[in-house]
């Protein structure tokens, strides 16, 4: 109950600013978007009409139609869901195997803290799109992979800040006094360790979510993503791209959407962490 | 109040604690606790009161020597039966506002213990009912965090926490640090009640001589790890034998004008101890000391009943004579420092 308390507070401080609100609000709509996209969709995404391709934006097209003549606006809300979905996805596995690797970190010996450490780097220093390149090779290019290689490449990045707040609250009194009281290790870790550590990795990933929506993006534009039927922002702008010199509205459209959904997130992330830590970020 | 006869509740046999090869933490430190008794630990900070309240509680193991309690190794209690030997050692964190989870309610915090011991809920339920009302805490704390409640409840809340699980022994770092004089005196008070009325030993470590001398039956006292001085502490602070004691008693302001004595201040720093001084430990610092103190390293050795020294030349057990021979010798060796 408090800790509900805490987060409307940390929200209602996030969203003072005005870039805070209109963060929040292009995040909220993002959200609904992705959430009811069947809904909210005025046409079937997929449903083909050649006779109607390039129209331009009208009562039945809200944006326009793309080269097979399928519904732009559908489509650019379908493609909030795979967005949306990648990101929260690749995100959560990337979170949770960040956190774990980075506790085992903080309390293994020296020599399994630079094996963990080392893997990091080696991560890090990888150029995430030739690692693509290579997954997409040997597997194919899917949603799955996409939310592989990107859970990968963002793994060390949880790791890492898991790690230092490990570091800094390991020898805290309190986890000391649960110590002296008996609680088994497990204890100390779950019940009172990871709930202190968890408000910095959560406002990393909510600053994280539009880098991964551009990945998504790039990847499927590049063919290297999510395969052509289906509706991402990234593959709805190859198609435009292709199409560039029949017709400028979708890539404009469809690269507005993307745009607008990465400033959105990007602007309510760094309102929220803000809003946890003051103390970050400011200075720069 | 205790029995000599009767075996030690707690005793280290010859410990010495050294981190990393070369940090000599504990040095052969010899001491034990009776049952029921209250043992005050003094000494600078970094002579190593930490380490020893962290080697009883099993934190920090030995590099050599046993400490038993109630007869047994602790290193084969803890193996044995770890939550067993929870239940006999508790101890009270010297930041007690920190010691409380930040996150948790002070109710959450203290049935920590029913949860990690498996207590029959509706008995140990009692007891922290029985034990907030027995330690003046309000019924309301429970649903407090530890930020919304002062110093003197959350060293209250802490011991609640430890006597839930109904300790024999009870380690108490710097109890009335950070509080002020009044709060003191209460939780002092408090903490002796319970003694009697729940039978517990104390390990009680302070740099307040007046906590110790008020509430203590033995004083020991440290330095550079090792134990320099164990005495009844009427007699320590009336007749201290070693000179870092007497040292250490003399700057501890008397309220009686009669007994009131010069402070004797002594130079330097105190050693490292990475690089501990040869001989006698305090031989770079001590104001009677000989050239023999810089070669040998003196033993203990029992100069009086129930009283163990660390020294070549203890002064000797008349009143005052100490504090005396100290001055004189301080005074000697400015003089000798202000004459170029």
């Amino acid at each position: 109950m408090n800790t509900l308390a805490a987060i409307l507070a940390t929200l209602r401080r996030a969203t003072g600013s005005i870039t805070g609100a209109v963060g929040f609000t292009i995040f909220v709509l993002v959200i609904l978007a992705a959430l009811f996209a069947p809904v909210i969709a005025t046409h079937d995404p997929d449903a083909l009409d050649v006779m109607n391709r390039f129209a331009p934006p009208s009562a039945a097209h809200w944006l326009g139609t793309d080269h097979l003549g399928r519904d732009l606006f559908s489509r650019l809300i379908h493609g909030a869901t795979i967005a949306m979905s990648v990101a929260l996805s690749a995100i959560a596995l990337a979170l949770a195997a960040g956190t774990v690797l980075g506790i085992l970190a903080a309390y293994l010996s020296d020599r399994g803290e630079r094996v963990i450490l080392i893997l990091f780097d080696v991560i890090a220093a990888f150029p995430s799109l030739v690692l693509a390149l290579a997954i997409v090779a040997v597997f194919g290019p899917s949603t799955g992979v996409v939310v592989a290689i990107v859970a990968l490449t963002m793994t060390p990045h949880f790791g890492r800040v898991a790690r230092a707040q490990v570091l800094t609250l390991k020898n805290a009194p309190f986890l000391e006094a649960e110590r002296i009281l008996g609680a088994s290790g497990a204890r100390i870790v779950f019940v009172h360790l990871l709930p202190n550590i968890m408000g910095p990795l959560v406002v990393l990933a909510s600053m994280d979510i539009p880098v991964v929506i551009t990945i998504e993006a790039g990847l499927s534009f590049l063919g290297l993503g999510v395969r052509p039927p289906l509706a991402s922002w990234g593959t709805l702008i190859q198609d435009g791209y292709q199409f560039l010199s029949d017709s400028w509205i979708p890539v404009v459209v469809s690269s507005l959407a993307l745009a607008l959904a990465t400033l959105g997130f990007t602007l309510f992330g760094e309102a929220l962490r803000d809003a946890v830590d003051p103390r970050i970020g400011r200075e720069r | 109040m205790t029995d000599p006869a009767a075996p030690p509740l707690v005793s280290f046999e010859d410990v010495s604690v050294v981190f990393g090869g070369r940090v000599h933490a504990l040095d052969h430190v010899d001491l034990t606790i009776a049952r029921g008794e209250v043992l005050g630990l003094v000494g600078e900070s970094g002579s190593g009161k930490t380490t020893l309240c962290r080697t009883l509680i099993g934190l920090t193991p030995l590099t050599t020597g046993w400490i038993r309690i109630g007869g047994a190794p602790l290193i084969e209690t803890m193996a044995a039966d770890p939550l067993g030997f929870r239940r006999r050692v508790q101890m009270l964190l010297q930041d007690a506002v920190a010691s409380l989870s930040p996150r948790l309610t002070i109710g959450r915090t203290l049935e920590e213990p029913i949860a990690i011991h498996g207590l029959p809920r509706e008995a140990a339920r009692r007891r922290l009912d029985g034990l907030l009302a027995r330690l003046g805490l309000p019924r309301d704390i429970v649903t407090k965090f530890p930020h919304q409640i002062s110093g003197g409840q959350a060293r209250r809340v802490g011991v609640a926490r430890a006597l839930m699980v109904e300790p024999d022994l009870i380690v108490a770092d710097e109890p009335t640090a950070g509080l002020d004089v009044s709060v003191q005196g209460e939780l002092l008070n408090l903490l002796m009640d319970l003694r009697r009325d729940l039978g517990l030993t104390y390990l009680l470590v302070s740099h307040n001589l007046n906590v110790i001398r008020r509430v203590t039956d033995r004083t020991a006292v440290m330095y550079l790890g090792q134990i320099v001085e164990t005495a009844p502490t009427r007699d320590l602070f009336d007749r201290p034998a070693h000179p870092y004691a007497a040292a250490l008693v003399s700057t501890n302001p008397a309220i009686d004008p009669k007994r009131r004595r010069r402070p004797i201040v002594l130079g330097g720093e105190i050693p490292s101890v990475v690089d501990l001084p040869s001989g006698c430990r305090f031989h770079t610092r001590c104001p009677v000391a000989q050239p023999r103190c810089a070669v040998d390293v003196p033993a203990e050795r029992e100069v009086g009943p129930g009283r163990r020294v660390r020294c070549h030349f203890p002064f000797s057990l008349a009143p005052t004579a100490a504090a005396d021979a100290l001055l004189v010798a301080a005074d000697a060796a400015t003089a000798a420092a202000a004459t170029p």
